[in-house]
């Protein structure tokens, strides 16, 4: 099974990449995009009997590596 | 007094670190490998900066789960003295042995200067000589210093006064303008700015040595 982390700045961390990105698209002319936060993606492989185990597992990974849980909040996709 | 430095892959204060307690203490530390089974015996443990496996996923991270940082976080249960310099203080939050995190500077810059820092309080085992409110001087280096915690946890941070300094000017984003903080037992000190780079006045400032004579004080008291 493929299974892929989203992370994300919590709401309420500030995202100076964010904002930066956004400045950049407004230099480029892009007046109509705002609040751009960046997060990142991490994918993986995993064995695991049923989707169930194997979101568990990714669920146990996040939490104890993959994401910070002071600052980030994630969302877990299993196909 | 033993002291003892942790490095790790990508660490690149070690050294500095080491002449720093060897011309302030006259005591030549231990630097031992992450990768070694056990921290020796220690009066003081010193994570330096630098950083550690590239800053991948997050700066401290990787470092923050190596096998020797189960044995840290027993000696830090026990009361040792642990300090984490920079990427240092990035690792100890990443165990969680310090509440919070530090993010990105909120200018994207790396800054790399002296600041004048305010000492929050002096009867803690790394500030005995410092005065209470005393302003030093010592430089930073860093892109990840700005300092975040929920509200919840940024209250009970100063409620426990475990602010160890804070930045004279806002710099980096920091949250009330802490550059270090302690544990509530007191035994764990995390800070962004260098005091191994200000221990010769040739340098420009001193004002580092004291965290290092304020260790040694206890021992010879």
């Amino acid at each position: 099974m493929r299974a892929i982390v989203y992370i994300r700045l919590k709401a309420e961390v500030l995202d100076p990449q964010g904002q930066a990105i956004e400045n950049a698209l407004k230099n480029l002319g892009e007046n109509n995009i705002n609040n751009i936060r960046q997060g990142k993606l991490i994918e993986m492989d995993i064995e695991a009997k049923n989707k169930d185990e194997a979101e568990e597992k990714i669920e146990k990974i996040t939490k104890s590596l993959l994401a910070n849980t002071v600052i980030e909040e994630y969302s877990i996709e299993i196909s | 007094m033993n002291v003892t430095i942790i490095r790790f892959p990508g660490t690149n204060c070690d050294l500095d670190t080491a002449n720093a307690v060897k011309k302030v203490l006259g005591i030549i530390p231990k630097i031992i490998s992450c990768k070694d089974d056990k921290i020796p015996k220690s009066d003081l443990i010193i994570i330096p900066g630098g950083f550690s496996y590239g800053d991948y996923l997050r700066s401290g991270a990787i470092a923050a789960r190596e096998p020797i940082m189960d044995d840290l976080e027993l000696r830090g249960n026990q009361g040792v003295y642990i300090i984490g310099i920079c990427n240092g203080f990035q690792i100890l939050t990443e165990r969680k042995l310090l509440p919070g995190s530090l993010l990105k500077n909120s200018s994207l810059k790396f800054i790399s200067k002296n600041v004048e820092l305010k000492i929050n309080r002096n009867d803690t085992f790394f500030t005995s000589k410092y005065q209470t409110d005393e302003v030093v001087n010592i430089p930073i280096a860093h892109h990840d210093g700005n300092f975040f915690a929920d509200q919840d946890t940024l209250n009970s941070i100063e409620d426990n006064n475990q602010v160890a300094l804070r930045y004279l000017n806002p710099i980096n984003g920091s949250l009330n303008n802490i550059a270090g903080l302690y544990n509530k037992n007191l035994n764990i000190l995390g800070l962004m700015p260098h005091p191994e780079r200000a221990v010769d006045i040739k340098t420009g400032t001193n004002d580092g040595s004291r965290i290092f004579e304020s260790a040694l004080n206890f021992y010879s008291t």
